[in-house]
């Protein structure tokens, strides 16, 4: 195995591959055999494709040894997440009931990955449909930290996350409806974005709740990250809420990563900092005060309605997950029980006996939520909150170019500490939560480690379609310190 | 005792829309096929699709409550309405909830002698269809074809109060929504679907009594709609009679349509406390009709056939059948006002379109404004029968030739020898000659005998098929008539 390979980062190795001084086909073979050293331990993928990538890695080696042109990620190993639709390999949700599914067609970041070049190795685990915090719900695999394999990954992209610390690929695409890429970047010590609602098509994406989720990049670092937002984002005529480009012009989120924010003020919510834990306050706050170093005026501001977004949030994405998970029902493709008794046995056994028990609970929940004479005292009400919530974001971009706290209040926990307790669970989404009911981007990024060596994550919240900003607030940080460098030992 | 029963019947309608693709996707709207050929990810539901709202079934339903003289929404949106079915792949329908692209409007039936009555429409919303369930033996099959179809459902107020009316409310709205070209409204292809609600207001003694709501499902000919109402009033009416029951709240009740038997048939007892969960479909985004939108879709509204119909007859002098005939469809009916706007006598052009046109058309599967003659040209030729130029034969003739040549039918006339020969000097020889060559013919008719009329027929023959059907038939009249007596 090529060490000195893993330890490139996407933007060097497109480089070095582009270049010709490391074959694709190098790459992808180094991270098998990563794969193959670490895989067990960390339980990151639902499925691999070695044989696949390693034939399209030669085919995007024969390309650049011919001096045709490459696409932007040409030969870079990259993973996603197993919510995406893939016309190879099964796509699954981490759920029994799609455990044999092969979509007929790919999500339309599938296509933008493959049209740029990249080479797809696997597709990770995650909560059962995107539901969770620690990808403990994963119907088919448990995912462990590679910083601490007794700890989670956090969640519900926990595969992805832990594909890219454990080091079994270069980056990789998660989907975010409650925190579900932050979270895990901040548990797995990378830089996780989460775009405007709208920037990333959709297309393809099983909807968990479809008015909050994007999809988004984990990778090693702020300039990896504007490198997948440069392949992904863009309008989609499949994907109606996918934001038109005359209304909010696509960037470069690469050209101008190196260049500091000048006059840049951050907004801090002091109320929020009391939830978390000492250390990871601590480290939030001396980043700020590096970013105080780099000129930055801090601006303290009030969420009122902040606090209200996990009661909103799990009204409204439970609301919409019930009617997204109906067809799951046994009739069309997936899990059918045997032996029904009659058509409905079909859907009532099928459902029981494939789904899970936390997506039973939100299905239940949002139903209810939904259900005549509850609509307006809940959904509705869940409704009217969010556009607090939004509003609260609004005023907040008026004083400020971004908000800081803290991704999680706690750094990676342990295997099955909270799952006997769903709201304990739910709160560790306490801080991320808002940006998706407001719709807003935020990145995650590592900012120091507690003393059990564990990473903490910085959230840094911008105003719609401002990737382009935050990341360059992000890589202003990595400027002054080495965190996003420093990797698990495996 | 004094009984009186009044007939209350709202209806349903679906209307399948002649769009050139699916409601949500990109599926082209073709009848029939294989099971499961015309699909895609998204009309099959698959995991991760989108539907992406189809703009042209937006604006024919936009324009189909503007005929309907609804209000149309300024804004509205898309809400899912949550049932399980296996026709169902999302196990939703995008519907529309609380804000149908139409409102509040209503449509003019004809009850015949000129006479019309208004039914309001309550409203008109936009929607996709489910698929279709083939039951067999122990187990069903689906095919999804059908699903993600555009269909308009239109909502009347219960404003009927007969079979018949029922009857002419469907058959009107057929003609509007073919007159807009907003739907084939094919009934053997089922592109109009009808539910009818049905009841009674029976007056006893003074005190009235209203009878359980029965719907009626899912009816797909006039003929069974107009039947079943019918044999619902009946049954409601005899059940009355013998039960006393009246309407309450939970006791409507949901009946088939048995074809053979022509009788209703019990579905559903007690309405169901359906919970549909209506929400907003996030995938969607709201449409917002804006002015400028809604006058583009206005320039597309025509004359309504129901105007156009009591226009003939005013303006035209057409009686009620020829009018209803002409205004069956759109392409017919303008053509014909065409024409006459042309300067064609309007009756001649009625007839020429309705026996001889139609006939024709008919034969070839198309319209007759297809047959190559144009409005202005059939005109001409109604010109040249007014002026006595040709005859009712050779009009026959000269219009099917029309339809081949591009000239003008009297350049045609002429060149095929249809003019009709007036001119007396002209047709008093060839007279003479008939009549020296028919002695025996001749004495007949001046007999006043049983002969006398069929002699004078068989001469008029003579002197037509001398001049070839040429010889106009008044004039040759007059002179016979003229040697003969004297």
């Amino acid at each position: 195995m090529n060490e000195e390979i893993l330890k490139l980062n996407c933007n060097q190795l497109r480089e070095k591959i582009r270049k010709g001084e490391i074959k694709s086909v190098e790459a992808v073979q180094t991270v098998f055999t990563q794969i193959e050293r670490c895989e067990a331990k960390i339980g990151a993928f639902l499925s691999t494709f070695k044989d696949e990538s390693l034939k399209k890695a030669a085919e995007v080696d024969a390309k650049i040894a011919n001096g045709e042109n490459v696409g932007a990620l040409a030969g870079v190993p990259v993973a996603v997440k197993d919510n995406m639709c893939t016309t190879f390999g099964a796509t699954t949700c981490g759920s029994k009931i799609l455990e044999n599914f092969h979509s007929p067609y790919n999500a339309t970041v599938i296509e933008k990955l493959l049209a740029a070049d990249a080479v797809i190795v696997g597709k990770t685990n995650l909560d059962e449909f995107a539901m969770g915090s620690s990808t403990e719900n994963s119907g088919l695999k448990k995912t462990l930290n590679p910083w601490d394999l007794s700890r989670v990954p956090g969640g519900s992209s926990g595969g992805s996350a832990a594909a890219v610390a454990g080091q079994m690929c270069f980056a990789s695409l998660g989907s975010d409806t409650g925190g579900s890429i932050r979270q895990p970047a901040s548990f797995c010590g990378l830089v996780g974005l989460k775009p405007t609602y709208g920037r990333v098509s959709r297309y393809g994406l099983v909807a968990y709740g479809s008015s909050l989720d994007q999809i988004g990049p984990f990778a090693k670092n702020a300039a990896d990250c504007a490198l997948m937002l440069n392949v992904i984002a863009g309008h989609d005529e499949k994907d109606s809420t996918s934001v038109d480009e005359k209304t909010a012009a696509l960037n470069d989120y690469l050209v101008n990563i190196e260049k500091h924010i000048e006059g840049l003020k951050i907004a801090v919510v002091p109320q929020l900092f009391e939830g978390a834990d000492s250390e990871v306050v601590a480290a939030v706050k001396n980043a700020i005060e590096i970013y105080k170093k780099l000129g930055a005026q801090i601006v303290e501001i009030q969420m009122p309605y902040f606090e209200y977004s996990i009661a909103a949030y799990y009204l409204i994405a439970t609301a919409e997950a019930s009617s997204n998970l109906a067809r799951y029902d046994g009739v069309h493709y997936g899990y059918r029980t045997k032996n029904p008794s009659d058509y409905i046995e079909v859907y009532s056994k099928s459902r029981a006996e494939a789904l899970g028990s936390e997506v039973k609970r939100r299905i239940m929940l949002g139903t209810y939520a939904l259900s005549s004479g509850y609509y307006d005292a809940y959904y509705l009400k869940a409704l009217k909150v969010r556009n607090l919530i939004r509003s609260d974001f609004t005023a907040a971009f008026q004083k400020a170019d971004c908000i800081m706290m803290p991704t999680s209040p706690t750094t990676a926990f342990k295997v099955g500490e909270k799952t006997a307790d769903p709201l304990q669970m739910y709160l560790s989404d306490v801080y991320t939560i808002a940006v998706n009911l407001a719709g807003v981007p935020a990145v995650s990024i590592p900012c120091g480690f507690d003393n059990k060596n564990l990473p903490i994550g910085l959230q840094i919240i911008g105003s719609n379609f401002t990737e382009e900003k935050l990341l360059r607030i992000a890589k202003m940080f990595e400027t002054q310190t080495e965190y996003h460098n420093r990797k698990p030992q495996l | 005792m004094s009984i009186d029963k009044k007939i209350i019947v709202g209806l349903e309608i679906h209307v399948q829309l002649a769009t050139k693709t699916k409601m949500f996707c990109g599926c082209e709207l073709v009848f029939a096929g294989e099971p499961n050929s015309r699909v895609c990810p998204v009309c099959l539901g698959l995991p991760g699709s989108l539907p992406v709202m189809n703009r042209q079934a937006v604006e024919f339903s936009i324009l189909t409550s503007t005929a309907l003289n609804c209000k149309v929404a300024e804004f509205t949106k898309w809400d899912r309405k949550s049932y399980y079915y296996p026709d169902l792949p999302k196990n939703y329908q995008i519907s529309q909830y609380d804000l149908p692209i139409g409102s509040n409007g209503y449509i003019e039936i004809p009850l015949g002698k000129g006479q019309s009555k208004k039914i309001r429409i309550r409203r008109a919303h936009l929607e996709e269809d489910a698929g279709k369930n083939i039951h067999s033996g122990s187990f069903s099959q689906v095919d999804l074809n059908r699903a993600g179809t555009p269909l308009l459902e239109i909502v009347t107020e219960p404003d009927m109060n007969t079979a018949e009316e029922v009857k002419l409310l469907a058959i009107e709205l057929q003609r509007i929504v073919r007159f807009l070209g907003v739907s084939e409204a094919d009934m053997q292809k089922g592109h109009m679907r009808f539910e009818p609600n049905v009841n009674l207001h029976i007056t006893k003694d003074g005190q009235v009594f209203k009878t359980p709501i029965s719907e009626v499902k899912n009816l797909n000919s006039f003929k069974a709609l107009e039947k079943s109402v019918a044999y619902e009033a009946q049954r409601q009416f005899d059940d009355f009679n013998e039960t006393g029951k009246c309407m309450q709240s939970g006791n409507k009740k949901t009946f088939g349509w048995d074809d053979v038997r022509e009788a209703t048939v019990l579905q559903r007892e007690k309405e169901e406390a359906h919970d549909y969960r209506y929400f907003p479909d996030p995938d969607l985004v709201p449409v917002v009709v804006d002015e400028k939108w809604l006058g583009e879709i206005k320039t597309r509204l025509c004359e309504l056939p129901l105007n156009m119909e009591a226009r003939f007859v005013s303006d035209y002098g057409l009686s009620e059948y020829d009018a209803s005939v002409l205004t069956a469809d759109r392409e017919t009916a303008e053509y014909f006002d065409s024409a006459v706007k042309a300067g064609g006598e309007p009756k001649r052009i009625c007839n020429l379109v309705t026996q001889t046109g139609l006939k024709i058309a008919n034969e070839k599967g198309c319209s007759v404004a297809q047959l190559g003659i144009e409005p202005n040209r059939l005109a001409e030729l109604v010109k040249m029968i007014d002026a006595g130029q040709i005859g009712a034969t050779a009009a026959v003739t000269l219009f099917t030739e029309m339809m081949q040549s591009k000239d003008l039918p009297l350049q045609i006339a002429e060149r095929l020898n249809l003019i009709q020969k007036s001119d007396a000097g002209e047709l008093e020889k060839i007279v003479d000659e008939v009549l020296a060559a028919n002695a025996q013919a001749v004495a007949d008719a001046k007999s006043d005998g049983k002969k006398s009329k069929k002699s004078v027929g068989f001469l008029m023959g003579q002197v037509m098929q001398k001049t070839k059907g040429t010889a106009n038939p008044q004039v040759v009249s007059k002179i016979l008539e003229a040697k003969l007596k004297a």
